[in-house]
């Protein structure tokens, strides 16, 4: 009886991926396991010394800067599309930050939550130049490399069946894959999201060969996921980047930060920890957003140096700007 | 029991110390066990999946797919249902692993021979290539097929074309008139030498033979004449694009749609095999008889060939064919091979060829040289030795690893994803498990289908197996 006892707790070991509870065990296990590209410049990707960075990247080491007050105790996961919700679905990640577009099916089939957005993207298309098409609606007949198990290959249906043009679509198991396809020649053109298309044009071989077309088809918004039924968990997600929203928006940066804990602003007291309690209801400290801040700095220092202008990508901040500025990243006040 | 004492005189032990008893009570907590830890760890799963709202049922079967598949064997598009995409997955796997088994098998035991063969440049191009096949990876040989097929081809706009052919009429009569009258020629002299020396068959065949001769040499050069001379009236005639184009894209073919009528071509295929198969059975009662071969292969070729041609010339040629044309972007209509397939098919079988020949060396030299060297006394030449003695004994010995090597190729045809293959595995373990986020329902099938696959295949090897084994007298 004894092993069957024994059995049995080995199986639901196997077959539960932590229920509830994920900010209880990330902090008894230590780190924090965080599923992440592959390689995807701007948003993850490990540089020549093993060290990974990225927009995507920077917003795990900001829970584990909350949790921990240590960015370096997060243990990067790289996942392929294919596999990413699975391996969250069965507990392998806690969080899932992987420029993964927030879908309705996601959320409700997939078991799925998803946090803040933390980039508004959408999808688009590349081409050499020497096919002389200025627009996405001259591409009738083209065959398209595209990465599998995206939300990409459904749009690159519904682009075409709605614009009733014919196409070849050619599915890959990785984004590398699908590229390299598509610089041997064998597609006419290449497909994902915009954000992406900037980095993985810059693979090419002939990278001037190739133009980013100007339609956007797509509303891809990209969110880090986690599992449903946890909601101090979500709570914990959706907060690390509210905070990092909220201290752009305050002035307070990665540079400043324990200048302004003197700030007489009620705000930013809030926020960094020096008045009330707004961690204690997430499960973590008082300081939670002033640790995020200091290790990993606000929302528009980390999309400056990941994506934006001190980057090699070089994306504008578009719809990424703070909604005071024109753009959509919005956060509730923290009180 | 030997012993034959009644049970009643077994000494009295107590349940416990019963070794009967105690080896049931393992096996019923053994099983018990198992059963238990299958159950918990089903009904587990099922429970969490629940709480998080995954489905666990197969409701996503029938809703509509929202993707494209670029190889279909069945009508597929992007308003077809999950179910048919896996049925489009499962055909492409099935498509490439039959082609693949087919292939490997043909270079497999030609290498597996050449292993074996007495001329030293046959013998180390087999060793070469075996070890080399083997030793490396299948999924590096699979990114390899698939850019060296793709780098070196031209884009659709600069396809290379293959041009049609036609024959002229007197080119096609003076090629008829070489041909024809070479063979008579060569069969008389044939026939010269077998008649007794004196008779007048003798003396008048060698005259026919020079006849045919003559004739075929004025045609020949008539015909080349005519080749080189006036337009239009060659030998060959240049007829423009065949409908044949080759680019990165694939190979495009015209596609054949057949009209009313053709079932007469399928008669006239019924006819020739019937009758192949009539005529290696009267060659065989004949060779019983008085030991005189027939050329069977030969015959059936020509009966297979022309008897369905036949048919098709006096059904008035129902047959159509869909060209393609190069429009925008990529060619449109006729028929394609895709760059994909082909460098699946390619890097399978001759990755899995590499196994077999080795497999097939074995075999042969598992069969005692004394086989062949009796044969040879009979005076079997080679080939006959090693089809009618050496092979059949081999194959016993051959058989079961080849199955192993079927069933690797056709689970190995899931790499197809790496190289944008739509097998099953990237279209329904990737794309649809993706889409619908029915993990455990999607592998589970998909474990399924390659298990009856497998299963299937062992069978249908074992039943041939039992056709090769011993036939003990």
């Amino acid at each position: 009886m004894k092993h069957l006892l024994i059995a049995g707790g080995f199986a639901a070991f196997l077959a539960t991926g932590a229920a509830a509870g994920t900010l209880d065990s990330v902090k008894q296990k230590g780190f924090l396991a965080c599923g992440s590209n592959t390689g995807l410049a701007g948003f993850g990707l490990p540089d020549d010394k093993g060290v990974w960075a990225g927009l995507d990247v920077d917003f795990c080491r900001g829970v584990a800067a909350a949790i921990f007050d240590d960015p370096t105790k997060v243990k990067f996961i790289p996942l392929t599309a294919k596999d990413r919700f699975t391996a969250l679905q069965s507990g392998e990640v806690d969080v899932l930050a992987r420029n993964g577009t927030w879908t309705q099916s996601r959320e409700a089939e997939l078991g799925l939550n998803f946090g803040a957005i933390n980039y508004f993207d959408g999808q688009g298309f590349m081409t050499r130049k020497k096919n002389n098409i200025s627009s996405a609606l001259e591409l009738n007949g083209a065959s398209v490399c595209v990465q599998q198990g995206t939300t990409t290959e459904l749009n690159l249906a519904d682009f075409f069946r709605t614009n009733n043009m014919k196409y070849e679509g050619i599915a890959f198991a990785t984004a590398d894959e699908a590229l390299k396809a598509y610089d041997t020649g064998r597609c006419d053109a290449f497909t994902t999201d915009v954000s992406q298309l900037y980095s993985e044009r810059l693979k090419l071989v002939n990278p001037e060969d190739t133009i980013v077309l100007p339609e956007v088809i797509s509303k891809e918004p990209l969110a880090p996921a986690v599992r449903q039924g946890d909601s101090q968990w979500f709570n914990v997600i959706r907060w690390t980047h509210f905070a990092m929203l909220n201290a752009e928006e305050l002035g307070v940066t990665k540079a400043n930060v324990d200048e302004m804990t003197k700030s007489q602003a009620p705000d930013v007291r809030r926020l960094l920890g020096v008045e009330g309690d707004f961690g204690k209801g997430l499960g973590l400290s008082k300081d939670w957003a002033y640790r995020i801040v200091k290790h990993v700095g606000n929302y528009g220092e980390v999309f400056d140096r990941t994506v934006g202008e001190n980057s090699k990508l070089q994306i504008k901040r578009g719809l990424n700007n703070l909604w005071s500025k024109g753009g959509l990243q919005y956060a509730p006040p923290v009180r | 029991m030997s012993g034959g004492g009644p049970a009643a005189q077994r000494p009295k032990v107590p349940l416990l110390h019963d070794p009967r008893f105690r080896g049931l009570l393992v096996q019923a907590g053994t099983a018990l066990a198992l059963v238990s830890l299958v159950w918990v760890a089903v009904d587990n799963a099922a429970t969490n999946m629940r709480a998080r709202g995954i489905p666990t049922n197969f409701d996503f079967w029938d809703r509509v797919s929202g993707f494209d598949v670029n190889q279909t064997l069945i009508s597929y598009s992007a308003v077809s249902t999950y179910g048919q995409a896996f049925w489009v997955g499962l055909l492409n796997t099935l498509l490439v692993a039959v082609i693949g088994v087919v292939f490997a098998t043909l270079i497999g035991f030609t290498l597996g021979v050449m292993r074996l063969s007495t001329n030293w440049a046959a013998r180390s191009f087999a060793g070469l290539y075996v070890q080399t096949l083997r030793n490396v990876p299948l999924l590096l040989q699979l990114l390899f097929w698939y850019n060296a097929i793709l780098n070196p081809l031209p884009a659709p706009r600069a396809s290379l074309a293959m041009p049609s052919v036609a024959l002229s009429w007197p080119g096609a009569g003076s090629l008829a008139l070489t041909l024809g009258a070479g063979a008579f020629a060569v069969f008389v002299a044939r026939f010269a030498r077998a008649q007794s020396p004196g008779s007048a068959a003798a003396m008048l065949a060698p005259v026919g033979a020079a006849l045919g001769w003559i004739v075929a040499i004025v045609a020949l050069v008539f015909g080349v004449s005519a080749f080189m001379g006036a337009p239009g009236g060659g030998l060959l005639r240049w007829g423009g694009p065949a409908g044949v184009y080759l680019n990165n894209r694939g190979l495009l073919l015209p596609n054949p749609s057949f009209g009313p009528g053709a079932g007469w071509v399928l008669v006239g295929l019924a006819g020739a095999v019937a009758a192949s198969v009539a005529f290696a059975f009267w060659a065989r009662r004949r060779q019983a008889r008085t030991g005189a071969q027939s050329p069977v292969a030969l015959v059936s070729l020509a009966l297979l060939i022309l008897l369905p041609l036949i048919a098709f010339v006096a059904a008035g040629s129902p047959l159509t064919m869909d060209y393609p044309v190069l429009r925008g972007f990529n060619f449109q209509g006729g028929l394609r091979v895709n760059p994909e397939f082909v460098a699946l098919l390619l890097g399978l079988s001759l990755y899995t060829a590499a196994f077999i020949a080795e497999e097939v060396r074995a075999g042969v030299q598992s069969v005692a040289k004394g086989q062949s060297e009796a044969a040879h006394a009979l005076g079997l030449r080679a080939a006959p030795t090693l089809r009618l003695v050496v092979l059949p004994q081999a194959l016993r010995v051959i058989l079961p690893p080849l199955t192993n090597q079927y069933l690797n190729l056709t689970k190995n045809s899931s790499l197809a994803v790496f190289i944008g293959y739509p097998d099953l595995v990237q279209v329904f373990m990737g794309t649809v498990l993706n889409q619908t986020g029915a993990a455990v329902q999607v592998i589970a099938l998909t474990m399924a289908v390659y298990l009856t696959i497998s299963l299937a295949t062992a069978g249908l090897m074992a039943l041939y197996g039992r056709h090769t084994a011993w036939a003990e007298r």
